[in-house]
């Protein structure tokens, strides 16, 4: 994990062009047929992951994180939302903050962010698919932002909505998921230092594909839990049931915890495709962040509650 | 409907078979030109599985075109389109062995003991085999009346087919539906077919 107090960036954040170039070349000597210099090049791209992740020297290409999304909101290809999501309108935005709080209420998006710092932090992404990304996200701790609502001792979980407006989203006019698209965390969660709520990516403001103008950033879990262009919170005692499972809570839980150990009934998880990457990673346990977060989950078990 | 007979086997249908080709050559050159998108490998997946799910609903569609267009000479791109199916079937296949699990036999089991879609998806294929196999003219004469028993097993793989694809998707089943429905109708008028004219269902 690297913490900055500013969102700098420079070159070498960024993939390695060789490297790049190299990776990209094993691919398209697949549409050649040629398996022998594929196989040349190979050992070279998997140098890249041993010894100790330097998260910096292993971040996703702009492109790709802008291009390759799952934002139903805009339709349900992975590159729908980047085509389509230009209909949000992200300004003015606000927030409806409720529940278990003594400062409910209605924000402006400006007022809720002037008093927070944001800075860059480089995290592992990990889609239920079985894809995965590392992308440079400008934030701030959620909690940082919860506390000034503060939410009273009956607060034990936090609820998020995503904006519903199908002129705006039009792939709500589509009953896929039960809109609007609704997440969830335990309060501890969501206080965890870890936990981010994302302005920016790559030192730039989000793109609507990406959950602009606000979304939420949850290291340790599955993407779809890290709910995009966020409109309401809501503080309660029970916990709440979210969009995936609604649709099916055989096999999307409440926690949906990155971990090899629990396949979805449909697939494994023990592996996922690094996009820009050609050969399969193994999949870590909470997603490479046990150090930090395992400690939430003291006793429970994971198998029972995915 | 009918091409003048020269034209058909010369032209028509070596332009039928290029046409088929295009897909797997246009699939070749983007993967080539890096115009696969940001997950490539995910990108070549679903386009081969499309393919080989498209190519046996169009050779399904040939005695039902040949019934209702009174267009017999079809019936002579049946086996090509067939192969087809066979061929984006082996890609995508072999596109899952080799660059989704890179050979990883035990995780492949795995895969195809545990996960229905990958059980029907695999079954279909296996399936597949013996049909390709036996697409030969000195196949067909020598199995005789058994040939057409055999090669009934497409009405079967094509529901295999579709049901590997609709247990793949995670909300959205618009696309496989679509497909389900195409083969109900293509399936629905081989029932009523054979009742109307007392026949046997072909």
């Amino acid at each position: 994990m690297i913490l900055k107090k500013k969102p700098t960036l420079t070159d070498h954040h960024v993939t390695d062009e060789s490297l790049y170039k190299a990776r990209r070349s094993f691919i398209k000597t697949m549409g050649a047929g040629s398996i022998l210099l594929g196989s040349t090049l190979a050992p070279g791209i998997l140098s890249a992951k041993a010894g100790k992740p330097d998260l910096k020297s292993e971040l996703t290409r702009y492109k790709d994180i802008t291009s390759y999304n799952n934002f139903y909101e805009f339709g349900t290809g992975k590159s729908d939302p980047a085509k389509y999501a230009h209909t949000l309108k992200t300004s003015p935005w606000s927030i409806h903050v409720d529940g278990e709080c003594s400062k409910p209420g209605t924000f402006a998006l400006e007022d809720l962010l002037k008093p927070m710092q944001t800075e860059e932090r480089i995290y592992r992404f990990r889609c239920v698919e079985g894809w995965s990304m590392v992308i440079p996200w400008q934030g701030f701790e959620l909690g940082k932002l919860l506390t000034r609502f503060e939410p009273t001792s009956r607060a034990k979980y936090v609820y998020f909505e995503t904006l519903y407006d199908p002129k705006q989203m039009p792939g709500q006019k589509r009953s896929v998921l039960e809109w609007p698209y609704v997440e969830g965390l335990r309060m501890d969660e969501a206080m965890h230092p870890l936990t981010l709520l994302a302005t920016g990516l790559y030192g730039k403001d989000l793109l609507n594909q990406n959950g602009a103008p606000l979304r939420l950033v949850v290291p340790w879990k599955y993407g779809f839990k890290s709910i995009k262009s966020i409109v309401k919170i809501h503080f309660l005692e029970e916990q709440p049931i979210t969009s995936w499972q609604k649709a099916n809570a055989v096999e999307y839980g409440f926690y949906s915890n990155v971990n090899p150990e629990v396949d979805h009934p449909r697939w494994s998880q023990k592996r996922e495709r690094r996009i820009g990457e050609f050969r399969k990673r193994k999949t870590l346990f909470l997603n490479g962040y046990a150090d930090e977060v395992a400690v939430l989950y003291k006793g429970l078990d994971l198998k029972k509650n995915y | 409907m009918k091409i003048p007979e020269p034209y058909f086997g010369k032209l028509f249908k070596p332009f039928v078979f290029l046409l088929a080709l295009l897909p797997g050559i246009l699939l070749g050159w983007n993967a080539w030109q890096d115009n696969l998108g940001a997950n490539p490998i995910e990108t070549i997946t679903h386009q081969t599985g499309d393919w080989t799910l498209r190519f046996l609903l169009i050779t399904l569609s040939i005695s039902t075109l040949r019934r209702w267009m009174g267009w017999g000479q079809l019936i002579r791109l049946r086996r090509m389109l067939g192969l087809y199916a066979f061929f984006y079937a082996t890609l995508h296949l072999f596109t899952y062995l080799w660059l989704d699990q890179f050979f990883w036999w035990e995780e492949i089991l795995a895969d195809i003991l545990k996960r229905p879609f990958i059980t029907v998806g695999m079954l279909a294929f296996v399936l597949l085999i013996p049909l390709a196999v036996t697409s030969t003219n000195a196949m067909i004469r020598r199995l005789g009346k058994n040939w057409l028993k055999l090669h009934k097993l497409i009405y079967l793989i094509a529901l295999l087919g579709v049901l590997h694809f609709w247990w793949l998707v995670k909300a959205d089943v618009r696309e496989p539906f679509i497909y389900m429905a195409i083969l109900a109708l293509l399936l629905g008028e081989r029932i009523w077919h054979s009742w109307r004219f007392k026949r046997q269902f072909l």
